[in-house]
């Protein structure tokens, strides 16, 4: 049976070939097939669409094995460390505070994006200044309440208008899969920065890489500017 | 018929090296497959967590994938079965054809038509996925577009990868003597009569005992598929 033609070791090769040309261009047929079947996938209710490999739409990451799940009736926030005035918030607490609204886009440093995402919430600037940062006080660290997860800010970055703490995501309250109750959305930068499951907020001296950031990641995470990527800003 | 009977009803079909080959392929590509899954799918994504770990566990199941077809190179009896793979004759385009393939009109050989067209693809997809795979994961010497075009390559592929092996599992499935086959490394003549004439004449055409290789031929092509 060594007769014949060598069929198989053609479809290796060329599967190689195609695979290489796909590595090459395959960035503009991405984009291209995310602008057709994008919209598909964002009114599809049977969520089918969500198995083919489209890019659109959000991804969900957890790093640990299981994430408790807190309700708004006991969910709790904590602003500790350097600051006058420890405080515990609860979504109570957080919703009498001033509300900020914006349509942004989620960038996530693997290369995903969701386009125009209805955030709403309090500026991280405004929980902090409520406590009082100490004069030493230079960098936010921000702890999930997953157990693992935690990531950092400096202190500017965190008083931008743009870095809230959010109460509602596409509309409504937030799902437990996208970090609800409450999750941070640091708009500038790659998703990791938008810590999901928010438990807690805590002052510090000095900025500490956070989770991904151990693991190879910028700790400043400008879309666009950082992680050797050059997406587009938000 | 069982196995207390004679062994005469039942061929050598595969040895040892072709069967450890198949089953340590299988395992780290059933790895890859769940832990893609886990990766993946939402749903699974926050019921599982772990990600790092996860993403260890499919890198790692990833690279060592192609080790074992390698190393059965060492085997003759496994690079018989990557020459036969390989090699497509007339009959294997008009078996591909025919509407009545499974009828024994045109002989097959030790492999049909369509596990020859799955094994190329297997292999040509581990080497695709794994050059996509280590861009994604070694992303510092890649332009960035090559990071985002082998994002697109291995999620596409790894689609068909799934489609291709849940065929491969569903005609496994419905043909238990195969597995038996790739179980124990020998098959009833019977069924051999039926699904790979080609070969049960080629076995039989060898000296007693002679049940791998190349009986009466040639050496076979030693390339890898």
């Amino acid at each position: 049976m060594t007769e014949g033609t060598p069929v198989g070791r053609r479809i290796v090769l060329g599967m190689i070939a195609l695979g290489g040309v796909g590595v090459v261009a395959g960035s503009r047929a991405r984009n291209a097939v995310e602008n057709v079947l994008g919209p598909v996938e964002e009114r599809d209710p049977t969520g089918l669409t969500g198995l083919v490999p489209v890019g659109g739409g959000f991804r969900f990451y957890s790093v640990t094995a299981s994430v408790p799940r807190r309700s708004a009736a006991d969910y709790r926030l904590t602003v500790g460390g350097l600051v006058e005035r420890p405080a515990t918030h609860t979504m109570a607490s957080l919703a009498a505070m001033r509300q900020t609204t914006m349509i942004r886009d989620f960038q996530c440093v693997t290369g995903w994006r969701v386009p125009q995402v209805h955030w709403s919430g309090v500026r991280l600037g405004d929980v902090i200044r409520a406590a009082g940062p100490r004069p030493g006080a230079t960098a936010v660290r921000l702890t999930s309440f997953d157990g693992a997860y935690d990531d950092t800010l400096t202190l500017e970055q965190a008083y931008r208008p743009d870095v809230i703490v959010a109460l509602s995501m596409l509309g409504g309250p937030i799902t437990h899969d996208h970090g609800g109750p409450v999750r941070l959305y640091v708009a500038p930068m790659y998703g990791y920065k938008s810590v999901k499951w928010l438990g807690g907020i805590e002052l510090t001296d000095g900025v500490s890489p956070g989770y991904w950031e151990q693991r190879g990641y910028d700790v400043d995470a400008w879309i666009g500017k950082s992680n050797g990527r050059d997406d587009d800003p938000v | 018929m069982t196995l207390s009977e004679p062994a005469r009803g039942l061929l050598v079909r595969f040895t040892p090296a072709q069967r450890w080959v198949h089953r340590a392929t299988a395992g780290l590509m059933l790895t890859c497959v769940a832990t893609a899954a886990i990766l993946y799918i939402p749903s699974l994504s926050v019921a599982v967590g772990r990600r790092a770990l996860v993403e260890d566990v499919h890198v790692y199941a990833g690279i060592a994938l192609p080790l074992p077809a390698l190393l059965g190179l060492l085997s003759r009896a496994v690079r018989a079965d990557y020459g036969r793979l390989n090699r497509f004759s007339p009959d294997d385009w008009r078996w591909l054809r025919a509407g009545d393939r499974r009828s024994g009109r045109i002989p097959v050989g030790k492999f049909n038509a369509g596990q020859k067209l799955n094994s190329a693809f297997v292999a040509g997809s581990i080497a695709v996925m794994l050059g996509s795979g280590l861009i994604m994961r070694y992303a510092n010497p890649w332009p960035l577009a090559w990071r985002s075009g082998a994002t697109f390559v291995h999620d596409w592929l790894s689609t068909a990868v799934f489609v291709v092996l849940a065929g491969h599992l569903a005609f496994a499935y419905r043909d238990p003597e195969a597995r038996r086959g790739m179980r124990t490394g020998r098959v009833e003549r019977a069924w051999a009569r039926r699904e790979h004439a080609g070969w049960l004449a080629e076995h039989d055409d060898a000296p007693a005992g002679r049940t791998v290789g190349k009986p009466g031929g040639k050496p076979g092509r030693t390339r890898a598929p």
